[in-house]
C-alpha cells in the first residue's frame, strides 16, 4: 500500500538495432531502483512509441539513438507527445551522439538529460527521481 | 477523479490509463471514479489467458487481437507481469509482442506489475477491467503468468479461461495436477509443431477424460503451430477465437454466465472489503508502531497470533474506531 513506483518507457526507433545499452538500463532501473520499466523492443515508429507511452501512463520516455538522427527524432517525438496533450511526459535520451547535439537538445529543453556510454544506472535513476520530484505535478493533476 | 471516469467513458486514452494507474497506486479518491463508472460495466467478454513463462501467451494474444479486429470487435488487453519481490521493480515486456496494433485505436494494451500487495493485484486487475469495459472494448484479454493463488484470483474476473501449454517443458502433467484442470475452459497447445506435442495432446486428453464436467462444457484442446508460418498460425488462432465465442454463447445459453458473474461479484466484495476494512487497520497499526510491537511479542512467544487478532478485532471492529471509512 502506498507504493507508487515510477513508470518509465524505454524505446528504440527506426532501423537502429543497438539495444545492448537500453536493455542494461531497463534491467538496472528495475533491479536497482524499483521502477516499472516498459520496453518497446526494436524498430518502432515514433507514433507507436507515443501510443505506448499514453496507454501505459508513464512518467518518462527514454529514447536510445545510435543513428545520428537525434536532432530530428527528439523534436518530432516531443511534437507528437504534445499533440496528444502529453506535455507532462518527460523525455530523456541515451546513446552515442556528438557533444554539440547533446548540449543543444538539453538547452532547448526538449530533452531533460542524455546519458552516453559509461553512465551508471544509479546516476540515471537519481536524475530520473529528481526530475519527477521537481515536476511534482502529482499523478492526479491531469 | 470522477472527471477521469467520465473522460475514460468517452474513450479518452490518457484518462483511462491514468485512472488505471491511480487504482494501482491506491490514490485517494479513486473509489469515486469507480463508483461513477461501475453502473456502465459488465458489457465486455473477459478472457483470461494463463500458462508458464515462455508458453507464448503474448504472441497468442497478439494474434487474437488481430483475429477479433477482423471480426470488427474492439479489444482491451491487460498484461500482468511479476514485480521483483526484492526491489519492487518490474520489467514489463509483453507489449513488445503486440506492437503491430499500437496505432489501432480499437486496441488498448496496458501492462501491469503484480506489486505483491496482498490481494491488491486482483483488485487492480478487476478495476482495470471495468475501465476497459466502459471504454467500450468488446473483448478484454487478461494475460497472467503461472498458476499461483494470485493468478487464480485474477482468473475470477474472467468469463472464459484459456490455459496455454507447450510441449517439452516437462511440466505438462504437473501443471494439470496443480488445479489448472478445473479452471480451464479451453486448452491451447502452443508450438504444436515441436517434438512432444502429440504426447502432450494425448496426456491432456486423457486428463480431460478422467475429469467431471458437471456444467456440460468439455474444454476443447486447440493446437496452434509455429509463428514462423504466419498463415497457418493466424488460421489456428482463428479457430481458437471461434471456440472462445462458442464458449461465451454456451455460458449465456446455459445460464452459467450468471454463476461466473456471481463468482466475480463475490470476489469484488472480498476485495473492496479488504481495501476498506483490513487495509486501514494495518496502516494504522503500522503508523503508530503497534504492528512492530506485535511482531516482537509473537517472536518472543509472549502472545500467539490468534489472541492478537482477537485483540485487534476488539479494538477496531467492536469499538468502531477504524470503521469510519
Amino acid at each position: 500500500m502506498g507504493n507508487k513506483p515510477m513508470r518509465v518507457l524505454l524505446a528504440k526507433t527506426g532501423l537502429d538495432s543497438h539495444d545492448r545499452g537500453i536493455r542494461l538500463v531497463a534491467r538496472g532501473l528495475r533491479d536497482e531502483c524499483g521502477m516499472e520499466v516498459i520496453f518497446t523492443g526494436l524498430y518502432r515508429s515514433l507514433e507507436e512509441i507515443v501510443e505506448a507511452a499514453l496507454q501505459e501512463d508513464v512518467d518518462i520516455v527514454g529514447l536510445g539513438v545510435h543513428t545520428g538522427r537525434e536532432m530530428e527524432l527528439f523534436p518530432r517525438l516531443r511534437e507528437l507527445l504534445d499533440a496528444r496533450d502529453a506535455q507532462d511526459i518527460i523525455l530523456i535520451g541515451g546513446g552515442v551522439m556528438p557533444q554539440m547535439h547533446r548540449t543543444s537538445l538539453k538547452e532547448s529543453g526538449l530533452v531533460m538529460e542524455i546519458f552516453g556510454p559509461g553512465s551508471s544506472v544509479r546516476t540515471i535513476a537519481e536524475v530520473l527521481r529528481q526530475v519527477i520530484t521537481a515536476k511534482q505535478t502529482g499523478i492526479d493533476a491531469l | 477523479m470522477e472527471e477521469l471516469g467520465k473522460r475514460a467513458m468517452a474513450g479518452d486514452v490518457r484518462a483511462a490509463s491514468r485512472l488505471i494507474r491511480n487504482m494501482e497506486d491506491n490514490m485517494p479518491g479513486t473509489e469515486a471514479a469507480i463508483k461513477h463508472i461501475f453502473p456502465f460495466t459488465g458489457k465486455a467478454h473477459v478472457i483470461g489467458i494463463t500458462g508458464s513463462p515462455g508458453a507464448g501467451k503474448s504472441t497468442l494474444t497478439d494474434e487474437m487481437i488481430a483475429s477479433y479486429r477482423n471480426k470488427d470487435k474492439t479489444v482491451g488487453v491487460m498484461a500482468v507481469d511479476p514485480t521483483s519481490p526484492f526491489t519492487g521493480g518490474a520489467l514489463l515486456g509483453d507489449r513488445i509482442r503486440m506492437q503491430r496494433h499500437a496505432e489501432d485505436t480499437g486496441v488498448f494494451v496496458r501492462s501491469m506489475a503484480t506489486r505483491g500487495a496482498m490481494g491488491g493485484l486482483s483488485k487492480a486487475v478487476g478495476d482495470g477491467i471495468h475501465v476497459l469495459d466502459v471504454m467500450g472494448k468488446d473483448v478484454i484479454i487478461v494475460e497472467t503468468v503461472g498458476v499461483g493463488q494470485q493468478e487464480v484470483e485474477i482468473i475470477n474476473h474472467a468469463h472464459t479461461i484459456i490455459v496455454v501449454l507447450v510441449p517439452g517443458m516437462g511440466d505438462e502433467v504437473q501443471a494439470l495436477k496443480a488445479g489448472l484442470m478445473e479452471i480451464a475452459d479451453i486448452f491451447v497447445i502452443n508450438k504444436a509443431d515441436r517434438e512432444g506435442a502429440a504426447r502432450l495432446h494425448k496426456e491432456t486428453l486423457s486428463m480431460l477424460q478422467m475429469g467431471k464436467f458437471e456444467n456440460g462444457w468439455i474444454p476443447p484442446i486447440v493446437s496452434v503451430e509455429s509463428v514462423s508460418e504466419p498463415i497457418s498460425f493466424a488460421q489456428s488462432v482463428g479457430v481458437l477465437t471461434d471456440k472462445i465465442d462458442e464458449h461465451y454463447q454456451y455460458l449465456i445459453k446455459s445460464n452459467i454466465l450468471a454463476t461466473r458473474s456471481h463468482r466475480k461479484a463475490t470476489a469484488e466484495i472480498y476485495e473492496s472489503l479488504r481495501a476498506a476494512i483490513l487495509a486501514p487497520i494495518l496502516d494504522d497499526l503500522a503508523a503508530n508502531g503497534e504492528l512492530e510491537l506485535m511482531v516482537q511479542k509473537i517472536m518472543k512467544r509472549e502472545l500467539d497470533p490468534y489472541s492478537l487478532a482477537e485483540l485487534v478485532a476488539e479494538k477496531y471492529l467492536i469499538s468502531h474506531d477504524c470503521l469510519k471509512v
